[in-house]
């Protein structure tokens, strides 16, 4: 096939783009090196448009072994543990195929962590649909968690949290985020760099079959009617290959034989042989007639775009061929050298004595174009003036009711059950709280992990929203006793060339940033997922923070379930009451406008520390953050996990009640103390000047709040377990 | 007491048994499904997992598998052999245990704590366990246990039966049946006892961090008996 800028367009490059590969080039490329042009410029591989703006995060921290740039982020927690991980998208094949796209995205964020030495020991998602009234909903999500599950269980990694969320948004374009922790030694660490002249490249894994062609394309385009026709760029997986692939790396890895290895994910063998070689700065030599195929009369250009999933490229040591095939022969994987590195500085393909295509490498990792895409500011909303004689027609105890079963609320064990959660033996609290926490094997260490996201906020405001989601992560972790120690990323937005989509891109951007920077937790990986759009509907601005903290003597962890009778409950931090965005104004106002709640960065981290203390002083017995739903949302679930019940007191003043219970401020907390404990706490609270409220007392089995509530627990459970189980079954 | 814990490529759960048996003082030791033999044991335990990705069907694979002739010999001549999970699965594709185990009635993967009624004492296993209910841990999505009308008349006739599901008073009904597993059936025996094979997963409940700690008592108890 001649190559023409109208081949150049179907493979989803830009005219303009077309013509800068034939000047740098100085020719025409031939079929195949347009496919890899293709494959390396696309948004997915390249971050065309993001690249400018990431450059801003914060990711320097004392306790940062490795930072963005790698198969993932590394931190340090200690007596030479590190801890491994990333969240990546896998949104456009989800929709596409939800079981296939879901499990590949769970096979390939595993595969990036343990590219790195370190072997698994939790996953995570955040998961987002449409409209649950919406005719697709049930089937993508049963399909998304049917996938998850598949593969996570079959590796045998457990699955310790996640969020999901409705939202119309959605509807046409789900998203599906995986995230993956790994435990590695921190001396044993591997990198994609390669190093050295003449060192054998090895391709270990399944075999290259014709699945996934264009999968990086497809991922960096918008949807239109047609999208049922690219469910051949879907990947397929196959977690058990995965496994022994897991287990044969791992074994391989135990001593000095490799020099650099990557997994090959998007773009296959393309984006994974420029990686090594870029990073290090060499050239490198492919012979694809030796690359194992699973289907017959493969070609070059289906070889390189390939997205077959469970395969790694390696650069070995010289003379440790015979050793790494043994190993790989044990596991029954594919083993065979297909190249070398060389001082070219180019990627040269030979195929069947011929060389096929041959680009310098810098043509496809630095001079890959970058945009400044144009973007408008989203300013401000006016906050609103509710009328708060129309709240009076209101129950409280129905708000309550009618909140606790909202399909953002409601208790996800539908979801869950269907993750192994306990394998491995180390998770100590398991999905359902605010964080998940997995042991440290053999230590006291505990590491905590928490996914989160704010569609509504960062739509309304995305500076706000981008703040906000990192302090929700921030005071997930010390809910559960965790110091926080860094975050990964995956930042799901519309159509970049689309000024609102980009400045919705850029400011959430920018108040991660701040943030991250403040709080001291800063970025260590992640992901950019554009082009969320069918037909021109972009979903709202989705970032996905995945945070990271620890726990150094797991004994101390906390859950949110109310564990004694008679013991007080505090609201730590302010409430003004903030009702703009939150779940009441929506579900029982009808009310979609507003600002976000405001971001007190410094209260965030006074608070956060001071409850941290608590903690870690075993002053408090159970504490959850307030969040999505306010105080009164925050309470039932503690009563709820803790089959116990709380008198509240009465309000002091002239506060609204509504506002009180139902406002999503930020930076609060609900605590449990023991009574014995009250002095203590009350000095710590006070020593750091942070307001607190005399909520009420553990007791009996129901909530009571004057003559407003009296809901027994089973009712508020009945009301907040059962929605999505009866939703599926419906 | 020696044990030996088999590792089938795709085995998920064979370190958590190992962790398990070393805990409570087993010396146990990790075979590959490749050796030709089994090095001397008291107990043999095929660990949960998926064991040849599970195709073709559960366990069915490694029921062929170069390893598996030692631990029929191991079996018949009177050892003790315990498969949890893909393990209770693999020995009823041998043959050392009747029936099947189908996919849960809801057709969907499982994770969940469970309560279990041990059925019958008279065994190795769970000879004077001071409980009769236990709160276990089952992870799986082939758990659904089936025979034939002989074969269930059979497992009634010699008390195989070894574990039943049931709510946290006893209760065996429908409700209390998580998989639709036959009469409740979460595990059981050969005719001779020393082979069991069950769903739940002990080795998940033993220390008071986890889910819950009646797998110590499981464990626990095998050693006792062996004394």
């Amino acid at each position: 096939m001649e190559v023409t800028e109208a081949v150049a367009i179907e493979h989803g490059l830009k005219k303009e783009e077309f013509s800068k590969i034939c000047e740098l080039l100085k020719r025409i490329p031939n079929l195949t090196e347009l496919a890899i042009f293709s494959a390396m410029w696309n948004e997915h591989c390249s971050y065309k448009s993001s690249r400018k703006h990431l450059k801003k995060m914060h990711t320097k921290g004392k306790e940062v072994i490795q930072g963005p740039g790698e198969n993932a982020g590394v931190i340090d927690i200690g007596d030479d543990d590190a801890i491994v991980f990333k969240i990546e998208s896998h949104n456009h094949p989800s929709f596409i195929e939800p079981y296939q796209g879901a499990a590949t995205g769970v096979g390939g964020i595993m595969r990036d962590v343990f590219t790195m030495g370190a072997r698994p020991i939790a996953n995570l998602n955040s998961i987002h649909f449409g409209s649950p009234q919406h005719k697709k909903t049930r089937n993508l999500l049963r399909g998304v968690v049917k996938g998850i599950g598949g593969y996570g269980n079959c590796i045998g990694v457990p699955t310790i949290a996640g969020q999901t969320t409705f939202d119309e948004s959605y509807n046409g374009n789900i998203l599906v985020n995986a995230m993956t922790l790994g435990l590695v030694n921190k001396n044993k660490i591997f990198y994609s760099k390669a190093a050295g002249l003449d060192k054998p490249v090895i391709y270990v894994g399944s075999k290259t079959g014709r699945d996934g062609i264009h999968g990086a394309s497809m991922a960096s385009a918008t949807f239109d009617d047609k999208i049922e026709e690219k469910k051949p760029t879907v990947q397929v997986g196959d977690p058990f290959t995965e496994k022994l692939l897991l287990e044969a790396c791992l074994e391989l890895m135990a001593d000095n034989s490799i020099i650099a290895i990557q997994d090959m994910g998007a773009a296959g063998l393309t984006s994974s042989s420029v990686e090594m070689a870029s990073k290090g700065n060499l050239g490198i030599e492919l012979n694809l007639s030796e690359v194992p195929c699973r289907e017959e009369k493969m070609t070059p250009y289906e070889i390189m775009l390939s997205e077959s999933q469970e395969r790694m490229l390696i650069v070995l040591e010289k003379g440790k061929e015979e050793h790494a095939k043994k190993i790989f022969d044990k596991w029954n994987l594919d083993f065979a050298v297909i190249g070398k590195t060389t001082n070219s500085k180019k990627i040269e393909l030979i195929f069947d004595s011929k060389k096929v295509a041959e680009i310098p490498i810098d043509l496809l990792a630095e001079n890959a174009p970058i945009y400044d895409r144009p973007w408008k500011k989203t300013k401000l909303p006016q906050k609103l003036k509710f009328d708060k004689d129309e709240f009076k027609s209101l129950k409280l105890s129905d708000c309550l009711k009618k909140i606790l079963s909202n399909s953002n609320i409601s208790d996800k064990k539908w979801i869950w059950d269907q993750y192994d959660h306990t394998v491995m033996g180390d998770t100590i609290q398991k999905p359902g709280g605010d964080a998940g926490v997995v042991r440290v094997h053999g230590t006291n260490k505990a590491v905590a992990a928490s996914v989160d996201s704010s569609a509504l906020y960062c739509f309304s405001h995305p500076l706000t929203g981008g703040k906000q989601i990192v302090c929700e992560s921030y005071r997930n972790l010390i809910s559960v006793g965790a110091k926080p120690i860094a975050i990964t990323n995956c930042l799901n937005f519309g159509n970049p060339e689309k000024e609102k989509n980009m400045g919705e891109f850029v400011e959430c951007v920018e108040g991660i940033s701040e943030a991250s920077k403040y709080l001291d937790f800063p970025v260590v990986s992640g992901n950019v997922s554009f082009y969320n759009e069918t037909k021109d509907k972009g979903i709202k601005p989705t970032p996905t923070i995945g945070g990271v903290g620890l726990i150094p003597d797991y004994q101390q962890m906390l859950t949110m379930d109310f564990k004694t009778e008679g013991n007080l409950v505090y609201v730590i931090g302010k409430t003004d009451g903030h009702l703009d965005q939150s779940i009441f104004a929506r579900e029982l106002l009808n009310e979609k406008k507003g600002p976000p709640p405001t971001v007190n960065l410094f209260n965030e981290k006074n608070i956060g520390e001071t409850v941290l203390e608590l903690s870690r002083k075993n002053l408090i017995m159970s504490c959850h953050d307030v969040s999505l739903g306010g105080i009164l949302t925050a309470v039932s679930k503690m009563c709820i996990k803790g089959k116990k019940g709380i008198k509240i007191n009465t309000l002091k003043g002239l506060t609204n009640k509504y506002e009180y219970f139902f406002g999503e401020d930020q930076a609060r907390y609900i605590i449990e103390i023991p009574k014995d404990s009250l002095k203590k706490v009350n000095d710590i609270l006070n020593k750091y000047s942070v307001h607190f409220d005399e909520l009420g007392t553990v007791n009996g089995q129901s909530i009571e709040y004057k003559d407003d509530i009296n809901l027994p627990i089973e009712e508020l459970a009945d009301a907040h377990k059962y929605w999505l189980k009866k939703y599926m079954d419906s | 007491m020696r044990s030996s814990v088999i590792i089938f490529p795709g085995s998920n759960c064979d370190r958590d048994m190992d962790v398990a048996l070393k805990k409570f003082g087993f010396k146990n030791q990790m075979v590959w499904h490749n050796d030709q033999s089994i090095p001397k044991s008291d107990l043999i335990v095929l660990p949960g997992g998926f064991s040849y990705g599970d195709y073709l069907r559960c366990g069915s694979i490694a029921s062929k598998s170069k390893i598996i002739k030692s631990v029929i010999d191991f079996a018949n001549s009177g050892g003790l052999v315990l498969g949890i999970c893909n393990g209770f699965q693999i020995l009823t594709e041998t043959g050392l245990l009747n029936g099947i185990l189908q996919q849960n009635k809801f057709l969907n993967f499982i994770c969940s704590n469970v309560y279990v009624k041990v059925k019958d004492k008279q065994n190795k296993y769970f000879k004077d366990l001071k409980k009769d209910l236990l709160e276990l841990h089952i992870a799986h999505n082939e758990g659904n246990y089936f025979c034939s009308d002989d074969e269930l008349k059979s497992l009634e006739d010699n008390s195989q039966i070894a574990v039943t599901y049931c709510g946290v008073d006893g209760t065996e009904n429908e409700a209390t049946n998580p998989n639709g597993a036959i009469k409740n059936i979460a595990g059981i025996f050969n005719k001779n006892k020393n082979v069991l094979g069950m769903m739940p997963h002990p080795e998940r409940m033993i220390d008071k961090y986890l889910s819950g700690e009646d797998g110590s008592l499981f464990f626990k108890n095998i050693l006792d008996n062996f004394k």
